[in-house]
């Protein structure tokens, strides 16, 4: 499959700091891909130079297999951006602010009043379209400056922090639609963010950002099980029965130990395949059990452990 | 070039400076002044209050500093006459000027340097448009009101000027060939004067207020022709405007090939 964005070495360096360092990766069509990091990250600084907005220092990089370098206009032609501050004009409607930019990115004169009044609606702005923007809360902003990102029908969108600064209902609201327009249209989407259940819930594959250096790529279980071989597996026991259980869980345990967290084991599997054997093993053996419930690391987890917030065994 | 993406930069500037009254408030106040205000009270003032303006010597004093070409336009009228001409089409020319000049800085500096402080030109700097587009649409949102604004105040001013003078001249004043040129070759050269200047400033300041202030410093110049002319060191003749307006767009150019080096995308998002 041909990538949408496909970068190789791309750096930028402002002064002495580097803000992007060597950066490779690739993104696939139709694929939501989440690119985590702290502030100050480099996340931006990327929008920026995938976008031929800024220019690399070194390296190199291709979107819908243009080179931003060259062909910014035609490549922008193509792309939706939320930048990272919603930069509307606060003393024009919303109704003003879709229509400049509706021409600014050449919509067909003839579609421009529909589009923008479907927009509107998906983005629950219709009562307040003549408004000036100023009067806006944040939340409203960020959902015009979406539907602003939306108007000329992108094939692959740019959000920078999407969800950053609003209130939780707020950010919740934004959450919902960048979900559904993800799954409904198929577009591709970057999505820069340092929220991490934003990302889980959000995004097919992440990659993890630190002083402008890649840590990691892929899909979040795909991380979990590189960073921790094997999988967690909680066992829920009756008393009773948890001195054979422990024998038994200590055998198949991967590294030889088992915590007991009184009625609960944890055990640390080879993977998932183990677990029917190990269930059939247990009852076999006459223990009895409540609950038996595999612990798939989450995204926060990866994080801090590649962060260096964890040892991170190899 | 994409001229209806250069239409709709021009629209959207053009619409926020029509809702900021702190733009708007000097675009109207200044051209008022200088264009009713000031020849009403300059023809009416003496003939009001009944005294002459000068002695009779400081005005043959004054008339003997005269360049040589402005005397013998000043010959055979009487004093009061001499008043009116000197005032109407001599003394207040440079000072029209004034206007082209602040209306292209003030819009200037809010496009520029405002669209930097509202932080609104990132997303700008996302849309297909090239870096000469953004430009150009900037450009033209700042001088083409200059140069409206220019025209339609030197049509007011030809008939206040018209009308006050008339009890004194007893002929029109307005128009007059000097006039024409200042109205159509030097005033919109100055437009772009203060619109150059605009935009090198604003690549290096913060906001409005200061784009602003900084920018004032390009009125020097014209005062200059003020007190020049006041003196009887120059005067305004279809010659010296004639080539004061060359020597404008001279500027003119040099200060947007500049501006043209500096505008751009990777160079503006880096300083936002
Ligand atoms: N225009 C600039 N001038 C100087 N340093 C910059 C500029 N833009 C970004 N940086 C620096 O580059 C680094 C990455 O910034 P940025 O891309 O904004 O990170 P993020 O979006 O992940 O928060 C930061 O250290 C920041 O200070
Ligand atoms: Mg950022």
């Amino acid at each position: 499959m041909q990538p949408v964005i496909q970068t190789h070495n791309l750096t930028r360096r402002f002064g002495g700091t580097v803000a992007v360092d060597g950066l490779t990766l690739e993104v696939y069509a139709g694929e939501v891909f989440g690119f985590l990091g702290h502030n100050g990250a480099g996340k931006t600084t990327t929008v920026r130079l995938l976008n031929g907005v800024l220019l690399p220092s070194s390296g190199s990089a291709r979107v819908l297999d243009l080179d931003p370098v060259k062909d910014g206009p035609a490549l922008r032609r193509r792309v939706g951006v939320l930048p990272e501050t919603p930069s509307l004009d606060e003393r024009l409607t919303a109704r003003e602010n879709l229509r400049i930019y509706a021409d600014l990115y050449g919509v067909p004169a003839d579609q421009v009043p529909r589009r923008i009044e479907a927009l509107l609606e998906t983005f629950e702005l219709t009562d307040r379209a003549d408004d000036l923007v100023g009067g806006y809360s944040k939340g409203m902003k960020q959902r015009l400056a979406l539907a602003r990102a939306l108007l000329h029908e992108p094939e692959l969108l740019f959000l920078d922090e999407p969800t950053a600064g609003l209130d939780p209902m707020a950010a919740r609201r934004v959450r919902g639609m960048i979900a559904r327009l993800s799954r409904e249209t198929g577009r591709t989407v970057f999505l820069c963010t340092h929220n991490l259940a934003e990302a889980q819930r959000l995004c097919d594959r992440v990659a993890v950002l630190e002083h402008g250096r890649l840590l990691a790529v892929g899909t979040p279980a795909e991380l979990a099980h590189r960073l921790w071989r094997g999988l967690c597996l909680e066992v829920e026991l009756v008393p009773a029965t948890a001195p054979t259980a422990l024998d038994l869980l200590r055998r198949v345990s991967q590294d030889g130990e088992v915590e007991w967290r009184e009625p609960v084991a944890i055990v640390r599997l080879p993977n998932r395949e183990a677990i029917p054997d190990l269930v059939t093993a247990l009852v076999e053996a006459g223990v009895r059990l409540y609950r038996v419930t595999p612990q798939e690391p989450t995204l926060e987890d990866v994080y801090f452990a590649l962060h260096g917030g964890e040892e991170v065994p190899t | 070039m994409n001229w209806r993406a250069v239409k709709a930069i021009v629209r959207k500037d053009l619409i926020v400076v029509a809702r900021s009254r702190g733009v708007l408030l000097p675009l109207i106040l200044v051209p008022a002044i200088i264009l009713v205000v000031l020849p009403a009270l300059v023809v009416l003032a003496p003939t009001a209050t009944g005294l002459p303006t000068t002695s009779l010597d400081d005005m043959k004093r004054f008339m003997a500093a005269m360049p040589p070409g402005l005397q013998a336009k000043l010959a055979g009228l009487d004093d009061a006459q001499r008043w009116t001409v000197l005032a109407l089409v001599y003394f207040l020319a440079p000072l029209y000027l004034i206007i082209p000049l602040m209306v292209s800085s003030v819009i200037a500096a809010d496009s520029f340097a405002g669209e930097k402080e509202r932080k609104t030109l990132e997303a700008l700097l996302y849309t297909p448009t090239t870096d000469g587009e953004l430009f150009l649409g900037k450009l033209l949102s700042a001088w083409l009101p200059a140069v409206g604004v220019a025209l339609g105040g030197f049509v007011l001013y030809g008939l206040v000027a018209n009308l006050t003078a008339w009890p004194v001249m007893g002929r029109l004043l307005f128009p007059n060939g000097m006039w024409l040129v200042l109205v159509i070759w030097v005033a919109p050269a100055v437009a772009g004067l203060g619109l150059g200047t605009m935009v090198l400033i604003s690549g290096r300041v913060r906001g409005f207020q200061e784009a602003y202030q900084l920018g004032g410093a390009v009125v020097l110049p014209l005062v200059l022709l003020v007190v020049g002319q006041a003196a009887g060191v120059l005067y305004f003749s279809t010659g010296l405007v004639l080539l004061l307006g060359l020597l404008l767009w001279g500027v003119d150019a040099a200060l947007l090939w500049w501006g043209k080096r500096t505008f751009r995308r990777g160079e503006l998002i880096a300083r936002l």
